[in-house]
């Protein structure tokens, strides 16, 4: 007898990925005086996922198909695949899988990416993807082993693995980005942070995190830690330059070592909608780009020019950028390159991580939670980029369409 | 409480200059709404192995956060403050270990004041108090939440309770007058009085919630966060439904909820305990008071009740039981070996297939998880074995008190065969065969022929001489006695008993076999009867005794109610079974003469199939049957109850002073151990020994106390 012929493979398509909701826990700054010195990296997850389903409540926790969750270091509480242990943790079915992911600095990103490739593809059609960094916990390469045939055979300059460094040769290959400018683009870094929490505009996306020091007792933590708001140009030009004597970057002009976690829901547009999910973001393209490692911080660039002719986009169309602050000089490089003003509206409107902090993997998130709110409150913006650049040379972008513009959905 | 006083205090501090304190560490919270919370963390800086516990540096030091809060508050500094603990505890309770050592009632009475001081701050501090139940919270540690305002408590928590009438005292800083308010009088006699007295059980916190202890119940994960949202939520006005509490004051109703309630502990109490130990009593006493009198009324009549019921001896001796004996030495047996010498057991052999055979096949697969095997001597008995092995587990899939998955295992690690060679491979074969030294001793002869040298073998005999079964072993070292309780699922007690030739290796190996099997072991020498039953059938053999020889039967089984002993001895002798008694009276009697009475009324009883002297009455009562009794042969020199409780006392004193002089066991805490653990004896009496000192019995018979201090 032979076999009746199969034919059970459907025209396959694409289907809409949509950013739903994201929250993060306030950061906080790393080592024994930050707030979170004696708090678990993968409890500052749970808190996160939490919230998300407190804040979600058509959402079926049977319903989630994935929680993908980032960490540098995946080791002790960042350790034993902690997209499970968190999801187990924060009390979602046994039913609902997990993961753990790394692309260092984009790990949330990359969990986001990752899991909307997945939606996209009908594998999945509600995931929680975020990131978290206790750096106090997990210094950054701590425990690494780097190969020996990275120095041997001239692989990656050894000093390239210290990001701050990578900063200093920015600054050699783009000498009119000044020590000046860095420090210009701080403080408005700082400024602008101020303004929104005075404006409430980032409370709304913060956890509560109850959390205890050692030998103190329990108490609330509902703000971010690192911010020094009132920073000045003069208070930042007599900074130590630490990667390199009489170097450029400084403690002020780049983000601090923190500890915090993200999480976001998405879903694909169907989900959403049968669920009755909120929408507050479309995803539209998203691309990952490698560069020179000891040059880092120019990963934006071509990353963000994959995602744009993938899109069929160019700059100009883009409204809102939430790029990653992990040195002033990393932003200034890109927007140097696109011919954008330092101080141009478009760009990271509630400041960034130079004020706010920079868990590694957590971050990716947090910029797509400030974009999603932007467009809410802009819906002359049509569409905008999050990107951010990647440690041992790399760079990432993720292109939205905001849902509250008068055009969405007409010709995407 | 003026300067004066707390100056008092602080010489009742130095009367526990080794206490842990546990610290209260205050921090602001900013809730939502704007308003700020005191947020006090009670922590010792220990982990979880160390509960937090309130002994009188403790108090003082949060005596002084909470009245510096109270003047916050009164600025307006604060809008709230809320209390919770380090993580899986609020607080354990008081600390015993302290609170026994304040000898004097002045002391004691300072000590139930100094309770209450703190305990009137968070009740009275000038804004809304709460408590954020994170985990255990017994006795004192639930008082304090009581005295709160709000109360939320986690899905996680467990241990909630007031065990204060098990220990020998009462819920006096405020929760007996506190609790029934909250959860309504029949609840709180629960609380109170039935779960104290059932093996001190306590509440998870979905059931304190249930019963409206607490306010609201949140998850582990975000209890914390989620207690203060809702705090907030408080604050603001949101409304705190409490469909449990009640007010007897001026309320009729109520007071006679009140009253029916207290009658019906009452009656539990006197079933549960014959009223051997005043605490319970005097929990109903003040909780009856407190129905038509005020908090502070309530809080004078708690203070001197705490302070008389300190001074008992009740009281020192469940201390004595249940922190030095239960929760230390138990863990620490006493004369056991290097833990290390212990050998792995990766199989288990059982000779026998009878009930006790199947009992202790199930303890090991469950337990040890490793193959059991059972044999006997024939495939007939050896499948009756199986399948009562399997219906056991099967009752307990039934109950899902294990998972499918779980029984399988079970019942596939037990398998049963008619040839010892079965046992080739085995690391502890363990006889429960019929009690009679020839049987044991061909058993054992057979099993060494199969068996490794090392493989250690063991006896479940409960009065036969193991150092007997020893003697023509090739390798004798290796025997132990291994002597269970009935029901052995959940009988604690274990005497491990060696000979003069068993070594350290193969004590080592029971020992750790019995911690395996969740035992409390003992060790013990190998003399007749060991511990437990020895003493029981002393015990049993004077009531008996008594009886033969014309006293009533009411007087002769009631002699000993003053002890609160958990069955009476007619009860114990229908429960032992009267053949197994009998069977062990002969053997005590055999190794030690006249103190072991053989009685010829028993040995009737047997031949004539009784069971039980006692036998239910048409209207419920009890009584001995006309047709059992003239069986009987009764002499003519009764006793009062009277006399015989103090001849029993005595008896048990000789005895365990012989038993200590023959190095039964390392001294009386073992005897103490052996009867809470293996005969369920009150812990109010600290085993016995204690208790023997205290009557006067170990002077009388023996000359000295067991215990000098």
């Amino acid at each position: 007898m032979s076999p009746q012929p199969v034919n059970t493979r459907h025209a396959r398509s694409v289907r809409d990925v949509v950013f739903v909701d994201g929250v993060r826990t306030p950061f906080g700054k790393a080592g024994e005086k930050g707030m979170y010195h004696g708090t678990r990296a993968d409890d500052l997850v749970v808190k996160c996922i939490r919230e998300l389903m407190r804040r979600n409540p058509s959402l079926p926790p049977e319903r989630i198909d994935e929680v993908a969750i980032a960490a540098t270091t995946q080791t002790g509480d960042q350790g034993l695949t902690i997209g499970r242990t968190a999801a187990l943790l924060a009390g979602l079915p046994q039913s609902v899988p997990g993961f753990a992911i790394d692309r260092m600095c984009a790990g949330a990103m990359t969990a986001v990416t990752t899991t909307a490739g997945s939606i996209a593809f009908g594998a999945y059609d509600v995931v929680i993807a975020g990131g978290v960094e206790h750096m106090g916990n997990h210094p950054m390469g701590a425990g690494a082993d780097p190969n020996p045939r990275f120095a041997a055979e001239r692989l990656v300059d050894p000093a390239a693995l210290n990001m701050g460094n990578t900063a200093e040769n920015l600054h050699d290959r783009f000498p009119a980005i000044t020590k000046e400018r860095t420090d210009s683009y701080a403080v408005a870094s700082q400024a602008k942070l101020a303004a929104a929490y005075a404006a409430g505009d980032i409370q709304p996306d913060l956890v509560p995190v109850a959390a205890r020091r050692p030998s103190e007792g329990f108490t609330l933590r509902t703000t971010d830690e690192p911010p020094r708001p009132g920073t000045t140009l003069e208070s930042l030009a007599g900074l130590r330059t630490p990667f390199r004597a009489h170097g450029r970057v400084t403690a002020g002009n780049a983000a601090g070592l923190n500890d915090g976690a993200t999480a976001a829901v998405l879903a694909s547009a169907q989900a959403a909608e049968e669920l009755g999910l909120s929408v507050k973001m479309r995803l539209v393209s998203y691309a990952f780009a490698g560069v020179d490692p000891s040059v880092m911080g120019i990963g934006p660039v071509p990353a963000t020019e994959k995602a744009l002719a993938q899109a069929g986009l160019g700059i100009e169309d883009i409204g809102l950028f939430e790029i990653n602050e992990a040195f002033a000089v990393q932003v200034l490089s890109f927007l140097d390159h696109y011919g954008i003003k330092d101080t141009d509206p478009r760009v990271n409107r509630y400041g960034g991580a130079i004020a706010v902090g920079h868990p590694l993997a957590s971050s990716g998130v947090r910029l797509m939670n400030q974009l999603a709110r932007q467009f809410e409150q802009d819906p002359s913006v049509r569409y905008g980029l999050t990107t951010m650049c990647i440690g041992l040379g790399m760079g990432g972008t993720v292109i939205w369409e905001n849902p509250h513009h008068a055009d969405f959905g007409k010709d995407a | 409480m003026s300067s004066r006083t707390i100056e008092n205090f602080a010489s009742l501090a130095a009367l526990v200059p080794d206490e842990i304190i546990t610290h209260s560490l205050v921090e602001d919270v900013v809730l939502p709404g704007g308003a700020t919370l005191a947020l006090l963390t009670l922590d010792n800086g220990f982990d979880h192995t160390k509960p937090t516990t309130l002994g009188p540096n403790t108090l003082l030091e949060l005596h002084a956060a909470l009245t510096a809060q109270k003047e916050r508050a009164a600025n307006g500094a604060i809008a709230a403050l809320a209390v919770t603990g380090k993580p899986y505890f609020l607080v354990a309770g008081a600390d015993l270990n302290g609170v026994k050592n304040l000898a004097s009632p002045e002391h004691g009475a300072a000590m139930a004041t100094l309770g209450h001081a703190c305990y009137d701050l968070l009740a009275d501090l000038g804004v809304p108090t709460f408590a954020f139940i994170n985990g255990v919270a017994l006795g004192g540690g639930l008082e304090i939440a009581l005295a709160c305002s709000y109360r939320t408590v986690s899905t996680g928590a467990n241990g909630i309770g007031l065990p204060e009438a098990f220990i020998g005292l009462i819920p006096g800083w405020g929760g007996v007058y506190r609790l029934p308010r909250l959860t309504g009088p029949e609840a709180a006699m629960t609380v109170m009085i039935e779960n104290p007295l059932n093996n001190n059980r306590s509440l998870n916190g979905a059931a304190a919630f249930k019963l409206g202890i607490a306010d609201a119940l949140f998850e582990p994960a975000d209890f914390l966060e989620q207690s203060l949202l809702w705090a907030g939520n408080v604050l603001g006005g949101a409304e705190v439904p409490r469909p449990n509490a009640v007010e007897p004051n001026g309320n009729p109703g109520v007071s006679a909820r009140w009253a029916a309630a207290a009658a019906k502990a009452r009656a539990f109490v006197e079933a549960k305990t014959s009223n051997a130990a005043p605490a319970p009593a005097k929990v109903l006493e003040v909780f009856e008071a407190g129905a038509s009198i005020t908090q502070k009324e309530s809080a004078a009549l708690e203070i001197a009740a705490l302070t008389e019921m300190m001074q008992t001896n009740a009281f020192h001796n469940t201390v004595y039981a249940f922190l030095d004996l239960v929760q230390k030495r138990s863990k620490r047996p006493a004369g056991a070996p290097d833990k290390k010498l212990a050998r792995p057991v990766t199989k288990v052999g059982v000779v026998g297939a009878g009930l006790m055979a199947g009992q202790l096949a199930l303890l090991f697969a469950r337990n040890l998880k490793v193959p059991v095997v059972i044999t006997d001597i024939d495939a007939a008995r050896v499948e009756k074995g199986l399948s009562y092995i399997h219906s056991e587990v099967d009752r307990q899939l039934a109950k899902g008190r294990i998972s499918p998955d779980a029984a399988n295992r079970t019942k596939a690690l037990v398998t049963g065969s008619v040839s010892k060679q079965a046992f080739a491979d085995a690391d502890f074969v363990i006889e429960a065969v019929f009690e009679e030294l020839a049987l044991k001793k061909q058993v054992f002869a057979e099993v060494e022929a199969v068996v490794s040298p090392e493989c250690i073998l063991a006896t479940n005999t409960s009065s036969l001489s193991v150092t007997e079964m020893g003697r023509d072993l090739d390798n004798p070292e290796r025997l132990v006695g291994f002597h269970f309780f009935n029901p052995v699922a959940q009988m604690p007690l274990l005497e491990i008993a060696r000979t003069q030739w068993t070594n350290d290796t193969a004590l080592a190996t029971a020992f750790a076999l019995g911690k395996s099997l969740r035992k409390t072991s003992v060790l013990v020498k190998d003399e007749a009867a060991f511990v437990v039953n020895r003493i029981l059938l002393r015990l049993m053999g004077e009531i008996a005794n008594a009886f033969d020889d014309g006293t009533e039967a009411s007087v002769a089984d009631g002699a000993l109610r003053p002890m609160g002993l958990p069955m009476s001895p007619f009860k114990l002798l229908a429960m032992v079974g009267i053949p197994v008694a009998h069977h062990v009276s002969e053997s005590l009697h055999a190794a030690f003469g006249e103190r072991f009475r053989v009685s010829g009324n028993q040995q009737v009883l047997i031949e004539n199939g009784i069971k039980s002297l006692w036998a239910p009455t048409g209207d419920g009562g009890m009584e001995i049957p006309a047709s059992t009794l003239g069986l009987l042969e009764f002499g003519n020199t009764p006793s009062t109850s009277e006399e015989l409780l103090v001849r029993t006392q005595d008896a048990l004193a000789q005895e365990i002073g012989l038993m200590l002089a023959q190095g039964v066991v390392a001294g009386p805490e073992d005897i103490d151990l052996c009867m809470v653990m293996g005969a369920g004896w009150p812990m109010h009496l600290g085993g016995i020994t204690p208790y023997l000192d205290q009557v006067g019995a170990s002077e009388r018979v023996n000359g000295k106390k067991f215990h000098q201090h």
